[in-house]
């Protein structure tokens, strides 16, 4: 019968999905990295209105927010080598996700240091903090408590995203699932262990952030 | 010979062809959030209800149209209906459905937010003053709550051009397909044609959902107070 589910099947190419799943966490990992460093970086510049690079912030987080991910990796991977610039699939996916993250996460950090009070800010200026004391040890910390949310939100936005990186010819849960429909015709086996893949990546991910930004709440800091 | 390649976007038609490439993404775009915005009204008012089984369904349902990427989805609704139950439908289809599906249940989760937002005593007010349910929402929940949602509506309208972007891996010739058409066509003659094509390409989504999105931030600045 056609609605069976093949169980032999499925245990066949658990090892397959396992791999898969791996490959996707590896690129989330570098992707979230990346992004986290990129997003800080412009975050800060942009909330110090530091004169060139502050307009090239915003130039990057227009342009990466305004476009979607397919589109960045297809010039990537299959336009930029056009003109000399060669990526292997890995580091073109992670580039992309970078890419594409580093804005989202500049956003949350630029939410979390807006919501710091003008109050703290003088107080530590008038201790005689230095510029970069005052981002250490009273602006970032402070703003990590508020962005933590929005942050944890952009890391399984970005694990999604990692959808799309079967077109730069990577093997990830996609392209295992569209391979063993279109080689075995097992489509339900290979749809279902595609939505489990992605549920066990993204389920208990997603509880830790719902867990960490309760405990998180209590660390509000008055104004 | 120095090779331009960015001559191969103004030969022929090849322009043209790009931009009706993007018109079918854009068409699948339009008509899935005109579907989501309908809607997601009611989905948004149904998550606010107070019964249990009820708002328990809204939630799962949100949840499981969050939780999996929209690929995954598209692949379940274009690879598994036809498989399981003999609906063979075309990839634009799928694509219009999927999108749809999952635009509702974001813009139920913004009309959520919108209508808990308002204070209690607009709903109390209004029975006392002997409103029906459906009277109490037509004058007093929803036009209220119209402006809360419009920025965060905007924005998912962005977010779902830009998604719309996947149509080309479950099969649909759009404006990448084209592309590829065309840079395969003038492989010989230039080979820098890819550079250029999907630079344009980029830059069209781009000014595509630039406006768009700075529209939405406007409006929630100004409608903050």
């Amino acid at each position: 019968m056609g609605y069976m589910v093949d169980t032999a099947f499925i245990v066949k190419f658990t090892p397959l999905y396992i791999e898969a799943m791996g490959l996707v966490l590896e690129l989330c990992f570098f992707g979230v990295l990346f992004s986290l460093i990129i997003g800080l970086f412009c975050a800060i510049v942009r909330y110090y209105r530091i004169p060139v690079l502050r307009s090239a912030a915003g130039v990057y987080i227009e342009l990466s927010r305004n476009t979607p991910l397919v589109i960045q990796l297809f010039f990537l991977y299959f336009g930029l080598p056009r003109v000399g610039i060669t990526f292997d699939s890995f580091t073109c996916a992670v580039t992309g996700l970078s890419f594409l993250g580093g804005s989202y996460m500049a956003e949350a950090f630029r939410g979390g240091l807006e919501a710091i009070g003008r109050g703290q800010i003088e107080s530590g200026l008038s201790i005689g903090l230095s510029r970069s004391q005052l981002v250490r040890y009273v602006a970032l910390p402070q703003a990590l408590a508020v962005a933590a949310p929005a942050l944890g939100a952009n890391v399984i936005f970005l694990l999604k995203e990692t959808s799309v990186v079967s077109i730069v010819a990577l093997a990830d849960l996609m392209s295992l699932a569209k391979d063993l429909i279109g080689l075995y015709y097992k489509t339900n086996e290979a749809l279902l262990m595609l939505v489990a893949g992605y549920l066990i990546l993204l389920l208990p991910l997603s509880g830790l952030f719902r867990f960490a930004e309760r405990r998180l709440r209590y660390a509000g800091f008055g104004n | 010979m120095r090779d331009l390649g960015i001559r191969v976007l103004i030969e022929g038609v090849n322009l043209q062809r790009l931009l009706l490439g993007l018109a079918v993404t854009a068409r699948i775009a339009f008509i899935a959030v005109a579907f989501s915005m309908v809607l997601g009204v009611p989905f948004g008012i149904l998550m606010t209800r107070r019964n249990a089984a009820l708002r328990f369904l809204c939630r799962f349902y949100l949840e499981a149209m969050r939780i999996i990427p929209v690929l995954v989805w598209l692949f379940i609704f274009y690879f598994g209906l036809a498989r399981n139950f003999h609906i063979n439908l075309s990839a634009a289809a799928a694509a219009v459905l999927v999108f749809t599906l999952w635009g509702t249940a974001e813009m139920g989760d913004i009309v959520r937010g919108a209508v808990t937002s308002l204070h209690r005593h607009q709903y109390e007010s209004a029975h006392a003053l002997g409103l029906s349910e459906v009277q109490l929402y037509l004058y007093v929940i929803i036009p209220q709550a119209a402006r809360r949602l419009v920025p965060g509506a905007i924005n998912l309208t962005t977010r779902m051009i830009k998604t719309t972007s996947l149509v080309v891996l479950i099969g649909i010739v759009e404006m990448l397909k084209v592309g590829q058409q065309i840079i395969e066509s003038n492989f010989l003659k230039s080979p820098t044609a890819a550079f250029w094509v999907y630079g344009l390409i980029f830059f069209l989504y781009f000014i595509l959902c630039m406006p768009v999105s700075r529209l939405s931030k406007r409006l929630e600045r100004r409608w903050q107070s």
